[in-house]
C-alpha cells in the first residue's frame, strides 16, 4: 500500500474514531478449533448475559461456518467504556477433507455436506477482511503458532495498516506455551487467556480498548 | 516390474511471478497444484494474494478429487527501523511452498525454517 493510501486509511480511522455513532467492527479470526466461538460466548457471557450465545461449540472442526455478527457489546474497563460489533468467523483453512468428519463418526453424506458448507464459511471469513475495523487473532497456545492461516490474517491487518490482537487461548491446558506466540509475532500486542475457564479475561478486555476503544 | 512415480516440483522466480496480475498469479497456483505439481515461490505473495488464494482454493475443494492445498510461507520480518515503525512498512515477501493438500505436509515450521514431507500417494 502506497503512502498516500496509507494516509488515508489512517485519517479515515481518525474521522471514524472522532465521529463514530456505532462501534468498531471486530473479527474474530483464527484457524479451527482455537475457540474463536467460545471466546466470543465468553464476551456475551460477561458483558451481554441472558444466556446469550454466539454459537455452538465443538471438538469437531468447523462447528462454525457461517460469520455471526452481535451488535453494540459494551465492555467497561479501567473507567471507560467501549462499544464494539462482533463478528464470529468460521475457522480459516487452506484445506478441508471431508474424511476427517466421517473419522468422528459422521456418516458420508453428512461429512461432504459439513465439508462443503465449511468451504463456504472459509470464504465468508476472507469476505469480511474487508470490511473489519481491527481483528482479534485466536490462536491455540498448545499448537505452533506458525501456521499458514495466523501468518495470512497477520499480513492482511498489517498490510490493511488495522489494529490487531493477538489471543493465546487454552492456557488452562499444561502443554500450553503462550509464550511461544509472543515470540513468534512480537510486533503485536498478545493477552494470554482461557476463554472456555474465563482466565485473563480481565487483561483481554483491557487490551481490546487499548487496540480497538 | 517397478515403477517409480515422481513428483514434479516447479521453483519460480521472482521475475517469473511478478510478471503477473493477483489473479493470474492465484489461478496459475491453484491450476499447476491441481495438476499435482509442488510449488516453491521465490519470494511469494502479498497477504491479500494469500487471502484470495485460500478463497478460491475453497472453490476449488471436490470431495474425493481435490481437498485443498498446503502452503507455508515464512512470517514477514517486521521492518524495526524508524520510518519502518512511522509508516508501518511491511516486511519483505518471503520464500512460499505450495502443494496439493493430499501430496504436502508440513512437519515443522518455525521463523526461518520449513521442513515439509512430499509424497507420491494420493
Amino acid at each position: 500500500m502506497n503512502m498516500i493510501k496509507r494516509f488515508k486509511v489512517s485519517f479515515s480511522r481518525m474521522f471514524n474514531k472522532l465521529f463514530r455513532k456505532k462501534g468498531a467492527c471486530i473479527g474474530i479470526y483464527g484457524p479451527p478449533n482455537a475457540g474463536k466461538t467460545t471466546l466470543s460466548n465468553r464476551i456475551l457471557k460477561d458483558w451481554v448475559g441472558n444466556e446469550e450465545t454466539m454459537g455452538s461449540v465443538s471438538h469437531i472442526a468447523h462447528e462454525t461456518r457461517h460469520a455471526k455478527r452481535r451488535n453494540g457489546i459494551s465492555i467497561q474497563t479501567n473507567g471507560h467504556t467501549i462499544s464494539l460489533d462482533i463478528i464470529d468467523t468460521p475457522g480459516l483453512a487452506t484445506k478441508i477433507d471431508f474424511h476427517d468428519f466421517m473419522e468422528h463418526g459422521m456418516s458420508d453424506s453428512e461429512s461432504k455436506k459439513r465439508s462443503k458448507e465449511a468451504t463456504e464459511g472459509v470464504i465468508e471469513a476472507v469476505k469480511w477482511l474487508d470490511d473489519l475495523d481491527g481483528v482479534i487473532l485466536v490462536m491455540d497456545s498448545t499448537e505452533n503458532p506458525y501456521t499458514q492461516v495466523n501468518v495470512t490474517v497477520i499480513g492482511n491487518m498489517e498490510a490493511r495498516n488495522l489494529p490487531l490482537l493477538i489471543v493465546a487461548n487454552k492456557v488452562d491446558l499444561p502443554e500450553a506455551d503462550p509464550s511461544g506466540i509472543k515470540d513468534a509475532f512480537p510486533q503485536h500486542p498478545m493477552v494470554p487467556v482461557s476463554a472456555l475457564e474465563g482466565v485473563g479475561m480481565d487483561s483481554f478486555y483491557e487490551a481490546l480498548a487499548k487496540q480497538f476503544g | 516390474m517397478i515403477y517409480v512415480q515422481g513428483i514434479q516440483l516447479d521453483l519460480i522466480s521472482e521475475a517469473r511471478i511478478s510478471q503477473m496480475a493477483s489473479m493470474e498469479k492465484v489461478r496459475y497456483i491453484i491450476d499447476e497444484v491441481r495438476k499435482g505439481k509442488i510449488l516453491v515461490l521465490e519470494k511469494g505473495l502479498n497477504p491479500m494474494e494469500e487471502a484470495k488464494l485460500i478463497e478460491m482454493t475453497m472453490s476449488a475443494i471436490q470431495p474425493d478429487v481435490f481437498s485443498g492445498i498446503e502452503m507455508q510461507s515464512y512470517p514477514a520480518n517486521p521492518d524495526g527501523s524508524l520510518l519502518g515503525k512511522l509508516f508501518r512498512k511491511q516486511g519483505n515477501k518471503r520464500l512460499t511452498v505450495i502443494g496439493p493438500a493430499n501430496q504436502l505436509k508440513t512437519l515443522k515450521k518455525d521463523r526461518n525454517l520449513i521442513s515439509a514431507l512430499v509424497s507420491a500417494s494420493k
